[in-house]
């Protein structure tokens, strides 16, 4: 299989208009011939799906949520970048993208990430018009705050609720077109199988989780924005319900599955406290503007209290190791720079698997009112879940599995190498490289829906000239079959386990073998375990209850028998891509101050893996990194 | 070590719509303060899946306090009444030992339960379906910078938009009112330049598909405000009745 990206030619800053005008059009008539099905309705999926339906398309979104303004986009804290330059401060289009491709470690395809950069402005205009209150300064303008990999304000934000707020607006848009009825929403749904028609994505299987119903629905393309796989690990800042299940699904049906290796492990997360722990909470990183990191410099000090270890025997290791970005490095960076300083010893907090976040210095600076006007529903979030003041006391905060920069494979049009499949946001593997910097995430999800989808969308229907199948046909009769037979072999196991004691599990092993750092032996045992556990899975599991109503045990066992199977793939790229970039690390590969030492003669390439049955290794497809633009060199962030 | 807590849980069952449902009691033991509300329910969902009972149905799924999925009704008051707090950040230290807790679902006519204590919510997504957005299209925005809005007024409609949909106000309403639901979400648009084109139909059809829905009348008791995790004002309602009169009288 060769994979063409469909980079368009010319000079990078122009490739994308250049694109859309070569990019065939639906004249506005026949565009309601057109059906397309978007899986997700975070802010990828909430934005395509409003966007298509105000072009005219006929549009079905789906999400297992009880209604889409609770996608788990909701979550994100701090800000959304755009290059709008707005503080005079040196930025624009160009510099955005060189951050991102910068900060993703030079494991992103250039062209994507560069149009990233280029609409990122329309977003904000986009949202602003739409109501997102984002914060102001006095005289009426948009205010602007710094965020990690950056040295320009580039991060617009609404409190500590930036995703929230962009999804309300995502999601007032699409309630509009639900309103018009040129959108039919089905929550609490799930999708769990795609359908393929002559080689076409041309429907899914889903399941309705109210009531148990199984239907089937046809479309001319099928959209999926639904999201990461961090909750492979079990225990991320991801909220519980996400899940792997339709890309996987998908994945099994002949997409490919890049980079799954690309994880991202966030910095200021509020540490474990103990086994019985559903989920992890993220401080956001904008923290990090006015809060210094640090650890005692003995570990002989771990056990006092903050206050009781003066400064000068304070490790503020982050301003030591990165004098120039400081306690704003880069996620990947600063994590790694905390599970060091934990491994010798010096961590602080129970299990010493903690490091301290401390706002004494900016609370003496700007006073207590203006850090609790900038961060107060961080620190009382904090408060809620530790118990602790923030105000009187340094947070404790450790690393945590945060977002997933690998996903399904797209080309430039954001389509799969399966024709009409097309994959947004957080579900493809298109614009973080190897890792993701702040506040991008929120951007991408926009840019895809609002900007990118509407355009590239029209050029496969007026291409394509694919017939929309009936649900009769044998294909969906098929993927039926495959998705009840999946459902009544779990629930007729009656073993003797739970499926979230298989999950905690498996995401222990996961994390331990292929977390912060990864090794080949690590990987390689990682590879032996795991399918010994699924086969475990498959005999031992107790899924209670029946099929035909709301079965939460039901739902949840499907989507960890994905990821019983999609651990393999992820520990599988990771064993494969023998050298070490950004969120990657594997520790056979580091430079003499333990930096990630990449090896681009090998290595500048998006992995793509083909599956080829259960048990089977997957192959693996290399489409080059070429980069025309900016030159591959070591990230610095000292 | 973190204290353990022993309880005693009474919580509704209710197979679906159209079973009369009833309170069953479980015991929960060994209960680690540091737990959430919702980690004590699995705890307690893993033992009787382990005896081989049907785990107790509920919706979570951030866990971190603003997707506003969960919705459980804890001794009778809406997240469990610990301030500005949803029940899935509602800690067990907030509990005392020995303590018998009552779990129930939202109660409202117009969110009638699926099973125990998941219920159907999506009379919220119509009542945004009928004016809760500025009609805006993708595209063809103007420069964001384009026009300033006042601090204190930005502000102000933040403070609206802070509603994460939950519904603990209606289901602590007497009259399962979702006046305070209907008041963030118009004031929110209402106070933007952006949002005042619309102002007034807004204001009409949100609250007439909010009659539509079967939710009750308001009589500004405030229990809405007391539970509501994002700490929503009152004074949004009045907002809304203003909004509303104007729009009726013209």
């Amino acid at each position: 299989m060769a994979l063409n990206s469909n980079i368009p030619s010319g000079p990078l800053a122009q490739k994308w208009d250049q694109h859309k005008f070569d990019l065939k059009l639906v004249n506005p008539a026949n565009k309601r011939k057109f059906q397309v099905i978007v899986v997700g309705s975070g802010l990828a999926g909430a934005s395509a799906a409003a966007t298509l339906a105000e072009l005219g398309y006929v549009v079905k979104c789906f999400c297992y949520q009880d209604s889409p303004r609770r996608a788990h986009s909701i979550a994100a804290q701090g800000g959304i970048n755009a290059a709008k330059n707005y503080q005079n401060d040196g930025d624009s289009v160009h510099r955005l993208f060189y951050d991102t491709i910068k900060g993703g470690d030079f494991r992103a395809r250039e062209a994507n990430v560069y149009r990233l950069a280029q609409v990122s402005v329309n977003i904000i205009d986009q949202c602003v018009a739409q109501g997102v209150p984002f914060a102001r300064e006095y005289g009426g303008l948009l205010d602007n705050r710094s965020f990690g990999g950056a040295q320009v304000s580039r991060t617009f934000y609404a409190r500590g609720q930036t995703g929230q707020q962009l999804l309300l607006g995502a999601y007032s848009a699409l309630s509009r077109q639900i309103g018009l009825g040129t959108v039919t929403m089905y929550p609490r749904t799930e999708m769990l199988d795609l359908v393929m028609v002559d080689g076409h994505a041309k429907g899914i299987i889903t399941r309705d989780l109210a009531n148990g119903r199984i239907e089937r629905h046809a479309a001319d393309a099928v959209v999926l924005a639904t999201g990461g796989y961090g909750t492979v690990f079990f225990l991320s800042t991801n909220a519980v319900g996400c899940n792997v299940t339709a890309t996987y699904r998908a994945h099994r049906r002949g997409a490919l599955f890049a980079n799954p290796c690309y994880t991202q492990i966030h910095p200021t997360c509020i540490p474990v406290s103990g086994d019985h722990q559903s989920k992890l909470t993220l401080m956001s990183e904008s923290l990090r503007n006015d809060g210094r990191v640090w650890v005692p410099k003995r570990k002989e000090d771990c056990g006092k209290t903050a206050s009781q270890i003066p400064e000068s025997d304070r490790d503020y290791f982050l301003e030591r190791k990165y004098p120039s970005f400081g306690n704003l490095a880069p996620r990947d960076i600063s994590s790694r720079a905390a599970k060091e300083v934990c491994d010798e010893g010096r961590g602080v907090g129970p299990g010493g698997l903690g490091v301290y976040l401390d706002f004494s210095d900016a609370i003496k600076r700007l006073g207590e009112d203006k850090i609790r006007e900038r961060y107060g529903n961080l620190f009382d979030m904090y408060e809620c879940i530790t118990g602790e003041n923030a105000y009187r006391q340094p947070m404790r905060i450790f690393p945590a599995v945060h977002y997933t920069m690998g996903g399904l494979w797209v080309d430039y049009n954001l389509m799969s190498n399966l024709p009409g499949l097309f994959v947004l946001g957080e579900a493809n593997f298109s614009d973080h490289g190897a890792n993701r910097l702040g506040a991008s995430a929120l951007m991408q999800g926009l840019a895809d829906g609002y900007f990118v989808i509407p355009y590239t969308i029209a050029h496969y229907f007026a291409t394509s000239k694919q017939q929309r199948p009936s649900t009769d046909h044998p294909a969906f009769q098929q993927a039926e079959e495959n998705v009840t037979g999946m459902a009544n072999r779990l629930l007729g196991i009656k073993g003797k386990r739970t499926v979230r004691s298989f999950h905690r599990e498996l995401g222990k092993l996961v994390w331990e073998h292929c977390g912060m750092a990864r090794s080949q032996q690590s990987l390689e045992a990682a590879l032996k375990r795991i399918p010994e556990l699924r086969d475990e899975f498959w005999h031992n599991v107790n899924v209670p209850g029946s099929g035909s109503s709301l079965n939460q045990s039901l739902e949840y066992a499907g989507r960890v028998a994905d990821f019983m199977e999609f651990a393999e793939l992820l520990c599988t790229d990771a064993l494969a891509r023998n050298e070490s970039c950004g969120g990657h690390f594997r520790v056979e590969h580091q430079t003499e101050d333990g930096e990630a030492l990449r090896h681009d003669d090998q290595f500048a390439h998006a992995a793509a893996w083909e599956y080829k049955g259960l048990g089977k290794a997957p192959e693996l497809h290399k489409e080059p990194l070429v980069y025309e633009e900016v030159h591959m060199s070591t990230r610095s962030y000292k | 070590m973190a204290k353990k807590l022993n309880l005693t849980l009474k919580v509704w069952r209710q197979d679906n719509a159209a079973d009369q449902g009833r309170f069953e009691t479980y015991p929960a033991r060994g209960i680690d303060e540091d737990m959430s509300f919702l980690e004590m329910l699995d705890v307690v969902n893993e033992g009787l899946v382990e005896a081989g009972r049907e785990p107790i149905a509920f919706d979570s799924d951030c866990r971190e306090g603003i997707c506003g999925t969960c919705s459980l009704v804890i001794n009778g008051i809406p997240h469990g009444g610990r301030k500005g707090t949803t029940a899935c950040q509602l800690h067990m230290r907030n509990f005392k030992d020995g303590q018998t807790i009552s779990v129930e679902p939202w109660r409202a006519r117009a969110f009638p339960v699926i099973r125990d204590l998941v219920v159907d919510r999506t009379a919220f997504d119509r009542i945004i379906q009928s004016g809760g957005f500025v009609s805006v299209r993708t595209g063809g925005a103007p420069d964001a910078n384009a026009i300033p809005i006042p601090k204190e007024i930005s502000d102000r409609a933040m403070d609206a938009a802070q509603c994460i949909g939950c519904g603990a106000c209606v289901a602590a309403c007497k009259n399962a009112s979702a006046m305070l639901f209907v008041a963030a979400k118009v004031s929110h648009l209402n106070l933007l330049p952006q949002g005042r084109p619309e102002k007034s139909r807004r204001a009409e059809r949100m609250v007439w598909q909010m009659d539509q829905e079967g939710f009750g009348a308001c009589t500004v008791t405030g229990s809405c405000e007391a539970v509501c995790p994002k700490e929503i004002s009152l004074d949004f309602i009045a907002r809304l009745n203003r909004d509303y009169g104007l729009s009726v009288l013209k």
